[in-house]
């Protein structure tokens, strides 16, 4: 009897948000007085295990082998499905990023077992798990509760959960583990990857610059004879303006459909229903009006800041800080002042 | 050969929703729409099906409340629609969807690729996605943002996905199941004919003993659902000339700790 909690890497390290799946797992461990038990796959497995007990498993199980780097669905699955059988423990928890949404999912149907998908909060009573997760494209929360038999798989929001902390002289048993798949048995191949540099991945960004429509009211003139005009000002207005005061934060740049429908800037960078769903520190929402479905997507963000030129815009009903005015005189002033403020 | 998509109907994007008092969503007169996600898997299988000379059927699992997607999915060129409804069958629970989508994905038979939306809104999940692939035992490939080819004579499928690090081009043997992102497609409007033919359509519905499907027991219970925590928050609001408000708004925000 256990609790795993898959380590997502890259490359043969850790993915940070990993050691949140720790502190969510350790709270179905403590629950249940199991030890909680990492599981690594991939290039580097037993150098990430021993990071994981140092920042909080008892013992970790890890599996180095050509067909399990990088991350693919088939081989991870057929190796997790494989312990899980093996084990048999209570949990088996994951951050739900794509990859880790996927593995636990299938791995879940593999062994006709439960899951609770997205968990913000995690408890266990009565040799139970409930979670809460939010449903209706974040406009409702639901609570959710294991059978209490079996194994259930719980995958948690980024951020929701805090990693346990690090302890450089913890030590515990790391075993190895052959792959469940030869490379024959596996029907996907991996073709390519081309990765996107310099951008903050936003649903781990701790700060979040947004832009709406209104990201277009760029004074700038376009040079003649441009095509769209009005996408030429957002862009330059994304580049010039958006992107340096998310810089000057350390953070990512997020927008509202609108502006992702305008051809502003690309999908990767939308929040809300059909985008993504943050939960920042600090959200600054410049010339976004604030629709039902953008809010879906920002609502957990701890502090929120509104800029717009309309002071009736509902964004301001849920910001703790509101400035009225046009974003293209503030913000440039902001990210001057926070130059200024932070040394940079 | 077929391509076979599921959707459903969930409530209409803007509508506010309300929890009653018996535990029930409702969302006042707004109507229900395409689960918003199924849009791009309804157009890549109307594309897809085309490419290959086949056909794309749509299913819909649960309460008679589907068939309106259905005939969205139809009137915009979806050649066939099935919905799969069973008093033991509790579309909610992802596990029972999925084993009920794989086998009437077997029943349909001679498919080539299955398409799901990246997750479904009211469930606010995509694990059927997976359990579906798993029960039919075919690969899934998530998160697809362009299928690049599919050759059903070769039975291979080369697509790129859009992950949180980049793109990544992934070929696979069929049959396949796939998730499509929003990138994929621009979907298309119903037309006017096409809404017209959809209106007089007469869906089929199956039971598990039509599809030959036993259902796992069940793993998850949702207990309770309510609305978010109210964001209490009373708007400061930071007046000045834009310079004045930005040396205010940072002074504030060094004292929340955020910076």
């Amino acid at each position: 009897m256990s609790v795993l909690v898959w380590i997502e890497t890259n490359d043969g390290a850790a993915k940070p948000t990993s050691w949140e799946a720790l502190g969510a797992g350790k709270i179905i461990a403590d629950g249940y007085g199991v030890p909680l038990t990492a599981v690594v796959f991939g290039k580097n497995a037993a150098a990430v295990a021993q990071q994981a007990i140092q920042n909080g498993a008892a013992s970790a199980i890890a599996a180095d082998d050509a067909t399990l780097e990088p991350y693919r669905l088939e081989p991870y699955a057929a190796l997790l499905t494989k312990l899980v059988q093996e084990h048999a423990p209570k949990a088996v928890i994951a951050v739900s990023t794509s990859a880790g949404r996927e593995l636990l999912a299938a791995s879940a149907a593999d062994t006709d077992s439960g899951l609770l998908a997205d968990a913000t909060e995690i408890s266990v009573t009565d040799g139970k798990v409930t979670v809460v997760r939010p449903v209706y494209a974040g406009k409702l929360v639901s609570d959710a509760v294991s059978s209490g038999a079996g194994t259930v798989f719980v995958t948690v929001r980024g951020r929701a959960f805090k990693p346990l902390g690090e302890n450089a002289g913890a030590t515990g048993e790391v075993k190895t583990v052959a792959p469940a798949l030869a490379e024959a048995d596996i029907k996907t191949k991996i073709e390519s990857f081309e990765a996107e540099t310099g951008t903050v991945n936003l649903t781990d960004a701790a700060i979040i610059v947004s832009a709406g429509r209104g990201i277009a009211n760029n004074p700038k003139e376009p040079p003649a004879g441009t095509d769209k005009p009005d996408v030429w000002k957002a862009q330059d207005g994304f580049a010039t303006m958006i992107q340096p005061l998310a810089d000057v934060l350390g953070g990512a740049v997020g927008a509202s459909r609108a502006a992702v429908d305008a051809g502003y800037i690309p999908y990767a960078h939308q929040v809300g229903q059909t985008g993504k769903t943050v939960a920042p520190d600090l959200y600054i929402a410049a010339a976004i009006s604030g629709a039902i479905q953008h809010q879906a997507g920002m609502r957990s963000s701890k502090v929120i800041v509104a800029i717009n030129k309309d002071p009736e815009a509902p964004i301001f009903k849920m910001a703790r800080y509101g400035l009225v005015g046009d974003i293209y005189k503030i913000i440039p002033a902001l990210t001057d002042e926070l130059k200024k403020r932070l040394g940079k | 050969m077929q391509i076979v998509t599921f959707t459903r109907s969930t409530p209409d994007t803007a509508a506010a929703l309300t929890v009653g008092a018996d535990g029930k969503v409702s969302w006042g007169g707004a109507g229900t729409v395409v689960n918003p996600w199924d849009e791009y898997a309804l157009e890549e299988a109307i594309v897809q099906a085309k490419n290959i000379g086949g056909k794309a059927t749509v299913v819909a699992i649960g309460s008679e409340m589907h068939n309106e997607a259905l005939k969205t999915s139809l009137a915009m060129g979806i050649d066939e629609a099935v919905r799969v409804e069973d008093p033991t069958l509790d579309p909610n629970d992802g596990l029972a969807y999925g084993v009920a989508a794989a086998a009437a994905v077997q029943k349909i038979g001679d498919t080539a690729l299955v398409i799901f939306g990246k997750e479904a809104v009211d469930v606010g999940t995509d694990w059927h996605t997976a359990v579906t692939a798993r029960k039919l035992g075919w690969p899934l490939i998530t998160a697809v943002s362009k299928i690049i080819s599919l050759d059903t004579a070769a039975g291979t499928i080369k697509v790129e996905r859009a992950l949180e690090g980049g793109k990544q081009v992934v070929t696979s043997s069929l049959p396949a199941v796939i998730s499509v992102s929003k990138e994929i497609n621009e979907p298309r409007y119903p037309s006017f004919i096409g809404i017209r033919k959809a209106s007089k359509a007469v869906i089929p519905t199956w039971s598990l003993a039509d599809i030959g499907a036993t259902l796992p027991g069940k793993t998850t219970e949702t207990t309770a659902i309510r609305g978010l925590p109210v964001r209490n928050e009373q708007v400061e609001m930071i007046e000045g000339e834009p310079a004045e408000q930005a040396a205010k708004l940072v002074e504030k925000l060094f004292a929340e700790k955020v910076l």
